[in-house]
């Protein structure tokens, strides 16, 4: 085997130095009851020719030769080569948490360098070192805000991504939380029913833009939470944040996303990152890890994991989470891309993203195809009515090479003629003219 | 080392961006961004650089000899990151149909046939993104089983070892359970006394992680599986220390009910300096309906994910699952087929040999067989020499070795826990050995050596206690907060 180095004469000599006559005599202490005393039916091993042939033709099963609009809640973002080239250093790629700083220094200043930059982005003074995915990091949220305010109540818009309320809902469940949902109207979310939910509330979430795409009134949603004593919590898109404001500008508590539209490939969902930023006050309450500066004997600037006081492998049942291995890798691929992009970067990216969805909305309308909350400002994703069952329109415009989005009556009861459309910087206006085609049901085939 | 923030010059750009000649809309007054975020402004090359030269300040397995205990930090094949990063895999979104995704479905299909049997029981979910998440998420099928029969209210408590992971009470705690402490016993096994008073109509089940992190297969394990059984409570085993047994003895066939496996410890995913990882679990059948949706699932020669489960918990996290681990884990498992046996068959016998190298060297707790890892003490040089398992990690940078990690677990007094895994030559095992001797030497010699240790390296020991005082987790920028 390829992997190992032991040759049948190191095999022998360890043996010898142990004091046993086999290696199966080293598991006596496995009960002979408990012995599974066959070969594992597995498949047959493959050499690395044949398991490159093997994986390559799973991967040629699926298809991707269409030009998507698929978004809610992964984007098909541009994710530059140098990621790659940085991901594949091994000594990042398998090195594990930095338990100890001398050997971590690499690592520890590019996760104190991520946490940098998502408060840059986000307008907050503190970061963890990564959370799972942009739906764990809500449920980490809840746990925060339980612990601030002693309440037991979390509302949750019901424009905020399907699958991060499932989520929430999921691991609320142990948390002992009650979740209230906010309905939208019109496609965002109305900041006076903000202010009824979020009477005895430990916090708010919404998301912005919301799941529909649309720009929610974020500034009044987080003054109506903060009045009623709850932590007014922003779901956000990173690769929105050159052009949308920052929650911690608009008064929220804590920001948190899905990374993944920051260096990262969709990668049919993972492993991607998700982001967690707190105002100052609430750091000891923070689940997972956070690297902070120090000195060393000689006075020399260094990192460490700190505050580790609050996890699980010191204070047990009482830690703030058991969250151990999070994403760091994934995190550095967002910090490597936000690096090349810049501040000017961020911003071209965003209004790149609006100006192809504006021009895509446009396109679809002169089609036929209108806009479904036609008053809300969106960034990259809007809503539109195909007029026919959209899971149909889809199965239409598919036959056509262009996968025009995502039925929203998936999720929402109501909605079955509704379609969400994504529009990223990589898509062109020749894509779009071929949406608007396979939409209005009179495109030329691909 | 300056940070990439003390880098950045005004006017700089490291990457273009499309711009269409469209017209871009105003954002609405008030939801506009007004200060810009302060992003590095830094030349494509420059960036480059910058993370090439953290690289070289950071150790992995591809570096150096890594037998950092419980972690499993196997050497991590190579082919695994080409296959991640074909198009059809990385290029494709979660929300996909399945007809369009039925090459992926068919990964992650294969991959809990493997699994399945891996573990020996019948069901998987691949949707927790890390070993700590499977605990919660088999915690919380062990709630939706009990209110299912109409024991949830009644069975409150879970039964933990003192040599359990961290995890494992913090995921009771989430969970919404309380916890049972049971101790060790003079063996290293659980002790069977204090558990038979412990276990009652109250107990929802065990967590328990065999072999344990003591590196000890607990002998008594059909004895625990009876007191259970007997309780009608379920038993959850964490897959931390799965790579000591595969294909020799199954959790399922010890009886355990739930199991998480790490797919980043057995099976190889790189550990990316603190994940991503993977955490699926496998259950019993009479458990498979509470498993998080979707699940995936094959119906003839086609592939899909079934949503259906009204039964199911909910979503742990989004999508399926963390499918880039899935192909580097799968890929992993096809390269040793049924070999997954000599792999942990290896795994015991380099644990053992550096086990007899330095047992008279350093405290032995127990004196047995060792699985794939094991436990020594520190305390006996720290008593004469002042020198500590702390130290003795410092010092072992200084040879060329990533430590092994220390003060767990708790029950042994300045533990240094152990874990070579299968992937190690002698020789460097036996350079290990030789630096973990000398530095016993060197305690009684010349522990001044020791106590500067690390030589040579970016920084030296660094001032934890006033990294955590003066709290500085963000860079401040010069002209502003």
């Amino acid at each position: 085997m390829s992997f190992l180095s032991l040759t049948a004469d190191d095999r022998e000599a360890m043996l010898a130095a142990i004091g046993v006559e086999s290696v199966d005599a080293l598991f006596r202490d496995v009960p002979a009851g408990v012995r599974l005393g066959r070969e594992l039916e597995v498949p047959p091993a493959l050499a690395e020719a044949e398991l490159y042939r093997h994986l390559e033709e799973l991967a040629a099963k699926n298809e991707l030769d269409e030009v998507s609009f698929l978004g809610a809640g992964i984007y098909d973002h541009y994710v530059p080569a140098v990621v790659d080239a940085v991901l594949q250093r091994g000594e990042f790629l398998t090195a594990y948490t930095p338990y100890q700083p001398e050997l971590s220094q690499g690592v520890l200043q590019a996760i104190f360098e991520y946490q940098t930059a998502i408060c840059e982005l986000t307008g907050m003074d503190v970061s963890n070192a990564s959370g799972y995915d942009g739906t764990t990091v809500a449920a980490d949220a809840c746990f925060v805000a339980k612990a601030v305010t002693g309440r037991e109540k979390v509302v949750i818009t019901e424009a905020t991504s399907p699958q991060v309320r499932e989520v929430v809902r999921t691991l609320a469940r142990g948390f002992g939380l009650e979740i209230v949902e906010v309905p939208h109207v019109g496609g965002t979310t109305d900041p006076g029913r903000v202010r009824e939910a979020a009477r005895d509330a430990a916090a708010v979430i919404f998301q912005q833009p919301n799941f529909f795409g649309c720009l929610e009134p974020a500034p009044d949603i987080a003054a109506v939470t903060a009045e009623a004593g709850a932590l007014p919590v922003a779901h956000v898109d990173l690769i929105s944040l050159g052009v949308l404001e920052a929650p911690g500008n608009y008064g929220c508590a804590l920001a948190i996303g899905e990374g993944q539209s920051a260096g990262n490939f969709m990668s049919y969902g993972g492993p991607h990152y998700g982001f967690l930023a707190a105002r100052e006050p609430y750091i000891r309450k923070l689940p997972g890890r956070i690297v902070g500066e120090t000195v060393d004997a000689a006075g020399d600037r260094g990192y460490v994991l700190t505050l580790q006081t609050r996890e699980q492998h010191i204070r047990r049942e009482k830690a703030t989470s058991n969250i151990t291995t999070n994403q760091t890798l994934l995190a550095l691929a967002g910090l490597v891309h936000l690096s090349l992009l810049g501040p000017e970067g961020l911003r071209e990216t965003g209004e790149t993203c609006m100006a192809l969805a504006a021009y895509a909305k446009v396109r679809l309308e002169e089609r036929g195809v209108k806009a479904l909350f036609a008053d809300a400002a969106t960034f990259k994703e809007f809503a539109v009515d195909t007029g026919r069952n959209a899971r149909e329109a889809i199965r239409a415009a598919r036959a056509q090479g262009v996968n025009p989005g995502y039925a929203l009556g998936r999720d929402y009861a109501g909605m079955d003629t509704a379609l969400l459309v994504a529009v990223t910087e990589r898509r062109t206006t020749a894509e779009i003219d071929r949406l608007a085609d396979a939409l209005a049901g009179v495109g030329a085939t691909a | 080392m300056k940070l990439i923030y003390e880098k950045s010059r005004p006017g700089r750009r490291g990457l273009g961006v499309p711009k269409p000649d469209l017209p871009v809309p105003e954002v609405p007054f008030g939801l506009a961004r007004r200060a810009p975020p302060r992003l590095p402004e830094m030349a494509e090359p420059e960036v480059l650089r910058h993370f090439t030269e953290l690289s070289t300040r950071n150790f992995g397995v591809d570096t150096g000899f890594y037998p950092l205990g419980s972690c499993t930090m196997k050497y991590n094949p190579r082919v695994n990151e080409r296959l991640v990063g074909l198009p059809g895999f990385r290029d494709l979104h979660p929300l996909t149909d399945d007809d369009a995704a039925q090459g992926t479905l068919e990964l992650e299909w294969r991959l809990a046939e493997i699994l399945r049997e891996v573990t020996g029981l019948d069901a998987v979910s691949l949707q927790p993104a890390a070993g700590s998440q499977g605990e919660l998420t088999g915690l919380l099928i062990m709630r939706a089983h009990f209110e299912s029969i109409g024991e949830g209210e009644r069975r409150t408590n879970v039964v933990i070892p003192d040599t359990a992971h961290g995890t494992n009470p913090a995921s009771v705690t989430m969970a919404g359970y309380r916890i049972t402490h049971v101790k060790t016993d003079a063996r290293g096994n659980i002790d069977l006394d204090d558990l038979r008073g412990k276990v009652d109509e109250g107990t929802a089940g065990l967590m328990l992680t065999n072999p344990s992190t003591l590196g000890l297969f607990d002998e008594n394990i059909e004895q625990i599986r009876d007191v259970f059984r007997a309780a009608r409570a379920l038993m959850y085993y964490d897959g931390a220390n799965l790579n000591a047994v595969c294909g020799i003895s199954r959790p399922g066939d010890m009886g355990f009910d739930i199991v998480h496996i790490n797919l980043h410890k057995t099976f190889s995913q790189p550990h990316g300096g603190g994940g991503p990882g993977g955490g699926p679990i496998a259950v019993r059948e009479r458990l498979a309906p509470f498993l998080p949706r979707p699940v995936v699932e094959r119906d003839g020669d086609r592939y899909y994910l079934d949503h259906d489960r009204p039964s199911s918990i909910g979503k742990v996290r989004g999508f399926s699952g963390p499918f880039g681990v899935f192909v580097r884990s799968y890929a992993f498992m096809r390269a040793w087929g049924p070999g997954l046996t000599e792999m942990s068959e290896t795994a015991v016998l380099n644990a053992n040999y550096l086990l007899a190298r330095l047992k008279d060297a350093y405290d032995l707790p127990f004196d047995r067989l060792c699985m794939h890892e094991f436990v020594l003490g520190a305390r006996t040089l720290k008593q004469k020499h002042g020198i500590g398992a702390f130290d003795v990690a410092k010092r072992l940078m200084d040879f060329g070795f990533h430590p092994p990690t220390v003060y767990f677990p708790l029950v042994v007094p300045e533990a240094l826990m152990i874990e070579p895994t299968e992937t190690e030559a002698k020789e460097t095992l036996d350079a290990f050995a030789d630096a973990m001797l000398e530095i016993a030497r060197e305690a009684a010699e010349s522990p001044d050596e020791i106590h500067s240790a690390p030589h040579g390296r970016p920084v030296g020991r660094l001032d934890e206690a006033r990294a955590a005082k003066e709290l500085v987790v963000r860079h401040r920028f010069d002209d502003g907060p």
